[in-house]
């Protein structure tokens, strides 16, 4: 069944999965609008979905900045009417090289935090009430391994990822049998420019293209009743148990 | 009444409840709605997100001038103009703006530039206008340069996120359909788990005063809105078996009562409405109402006749003086709240009351600027 949301905002749009998730969601469909920091790359993936047929918006925002919040949520509203899946992709890796939790500066962790945890918090803050109103919604957490893993280095992004995870599950609680979704995502590692930005030496061929990882995303999300509310899923595996019969807590 | 000169925390807003069936008060919180209203009633909001309508811009002979998006027009959006100065003075002193032909381009801040296409005849301050851009560029812009709009009696700027419900959704209300801001999360999903419906419409709210005596007089001027089809659902569904139907501010009222006038039933769809409301309407689809805490000569005081005898809401008014409650959008609630059985039945029947006028238009709310 083809579930595809008729409309969808997607931070960090730009570049790596978020563009990915934004060409594929658009090749089925959906009207998408594309935030990112940067003109250049936006226009670039703006115009990559127009030209395959799509339709795609893009917004210039910081998704770290609180009154950057009203403007995105107003605008793609504007553009595309309400915003039925909302995708947190934004993610900042403070400084590269990583570095030692006690060598972070403070505002670089503060940093961290702001882009990837309260920016996803404010921007669901806005668009999730919408949702419950209208009934249907889901919004969408990209995660990472670094949420569950302790890997050195990786102090800030870490912690900022394990802290999405909590707040994808506690909104899932708090919002259960409204009809809107939570669900969170590890999409495993990519050859994109923010993996090779914290692993420069990582041999790229062992990493998925985003394109496929944007396949498996959107699967995921267009299989309601399949994937629960404050799920966390991990791309690879999800992809590997396709085929299997439902685990036993899915509901039809 | 004492206007409430900031945003205030939620947690703050004060409850006036009116019974008109007993003619008693009671001071309450909004918190309280969740016991106040019945499993089976239905409470609508106006899901309208609220735009920075205010744009500041040049006129033709160097002056300032204040640009206000009022309402989305056939080819634009209509606006109203103010002279030199914000919004600190009040609107009634500030000084003529420019006059602006048809043809005029008006410069705002940000690079944005408005083309006069149409003048109302109401006033010479409200114009039609079209931008330069359209899409992401012009909302960019419009998000970018557009500030709130807001009146003398605030101490400071207000940000966008002060004038948000906790629903809103579409960017069409050009000032804050406020009767909703006070509502929590905790509030609506207690009333959901009550048994209440909460169902939306979307209505353009329009500007709450202009300082142009003619303007004025004219506002509320016509205004688009919105209805699901859900929502007729749950209306029908409350009316057929005598629940309440409340309103949650005045742009509600309006969008239901519009859509419903010269019609058998109330039926899903966009229109525009220009109906407008006061003493000896007899509304047909809205029972109960909340909104602001108004006072006599405002539109919304005359509203209010509507739904409360003059002499009841005289007390309503008394009380609320003595009592400190504060008004504006930032101000405190009343709830107009019938106990006991439910009022007029809904008969969906009868002949169209008076004191109503309205056109529907095809096509949705959507601002025919948004797609290009």
């Amino acid at each position: 069944m083809n579930t595809s949301p008729r409309t969808a905002l997607i931070t960090g749009g730009s570049r790596g999965l978020g563009r990915a998730i934004g060409r594929v969601l658009a090749a089925r469909g959906t009207r998408v609008v594309l935030v990112a920091r940067g003109t250049t790359d936006l226009d670039a993936a703006v115009a990559e979905i127009r030209s395959a047929g799509g339709e795609a918006h893009g917004i210039v925002a910081d998704v770290g900045a609180k009154e950057a919040i009203y403007p995105i949520a107003g605008e793609a509203a504007a553009l595309v009417g309400e915003i039925e899946l909302l995708v947190h992709d934004a993610s900042d890796l403070g400084p590269t090289p990583l570095r030692l939790l006690l060598d972070t500066e403070c505002e670089d962790f503060a940093r961290v935090l702001e882009v990837n945890l309260l920016g996803p918090f404010r921007l669901t803050k806005a668009l999730a009430g919408p949702m419950v109103l209208a009934r249907r919604g889901t919004v969408v957490l990209i995660s990472s391994d670094a949420a569950v893993e302790s890997y050195p280095r990786w102090g800030a992004y870490g912690v900022s990822k394990a802290a999405l995870d909590h707040l994808g599950r506690i909104w899932a609680a708090e919002l259960a049998e409204t009809g809107v979704r939570f669900v969170t995502i590890d999409p495993g590692e990519m050859d994109t420019r923010m993996h090779a930005d914290a692993m420069p030496e990582a041999d790229r061929t062992t990493l998925a293209a985003p394109m496929d990882v944007a396949a498996r995303v959107v699967d995921i999300i267009a299989a309601p009743g399949v994937v629960a509310s404050g799920a966390r899923i991990v791309a690879d595996a999800w992809t590997a148990a396709r085929a299997a019969p439902p685990p036993a807590e899915v509901s039809p | 009444m004492t206007p409430a000169g900031e945003a205030r925390a939620r947690r703050d807003v004060r409850l006036l409840v009116v019974d008109p069936s007993t003619g008693t008060l009671a001071d309450r919180h909004p918190d309280d709605l969740v016991e106040l209203l019945a499993p089976g009633d239905v409470l609508v909001v106006n899901d309208a997100a609220t735009l920075p309508a205010s744009l500041r811009g040049t006129g033709a002979d160097g002056s300032p001038l204040e640009l206000r998006l009022a309402g989305v027009s056939a080819r634009g959006f209509w606006a109203v103009l103010f002279g030199a100065g914000d919004w600190r003075q009040r609107t009634e002193d500030r000084p003529p703006p420019p006059v602006v032909p048809v043809g005029t381009r008006i410069p705002l801040d940000g690079g944005l530039v408005a083309a006069v296409v149409r003048r109302s005849p109401l006033s010479a301050r409200l114009i039609e206008i079209t931008f330069d851009r359209a899409g992401a560029s012009l909302y960019a812009a419009l998000y970018g340069a557009g500030r709130p709009v807001q009146y003398a009696y605030q101490r400071a700027p207000l940000a966008l996120w002060s004038v948000q419900t906790a629903y809103g959704a579409r960017p069409l209300a050009f000032e804050m359909p406020s009767a909703g801001r006070p509502l929590t999360w905790a509030v609506l999903l207690g009333l959901q788990a009550r048994g209440v419906s909460v169902a939306r419409l979307t209505h353009a709210a329009g500007l709450s005063a202009t300082g142009d005596p003619a303007l004025d007089a004219a506002l509320p001027l016509p205004e688009r809105y919105e209805i699901p089809p859900e929502t007729v659902a749950c209306i029908d569904a409350a009316r057929t078996s005598g629940r309440r139907v409340v309103a949650v501010g005045t742009t509600v009222v309006r969008a239901l009562e519009g859509a419903v006038a010269g019609r058998a039933r109330l039926v899903a769809g966009a229109g525009t409405t220009d109906l407008r409301l006061g003493p000896g309407f007899v509304p047909r689809i809205v029972t109960d109402l909340l909104t602001g805490m108004h006072v006599p000569g405002e539109s919304h005081y005359a509203l209010l006749q509507a739904f409360v005898d003059a002499r009841l809401l005289g007390r309503v008014t008394s009380h609320a003086d003595a009592a400190g409650y504060l008004s504006h959008e930032f101000g405190d609630l009343t709830l107009v709240l019938r106990s006991g059985a439910p009022a007029r039945r809904y008969d969906a029947g009868s002949s169209p009351r008076r004191r109503w006028r309205k056109r529907r238009t095809a096509g949705s709310l959507s601002s025919p600027i948004a797609r290009s």
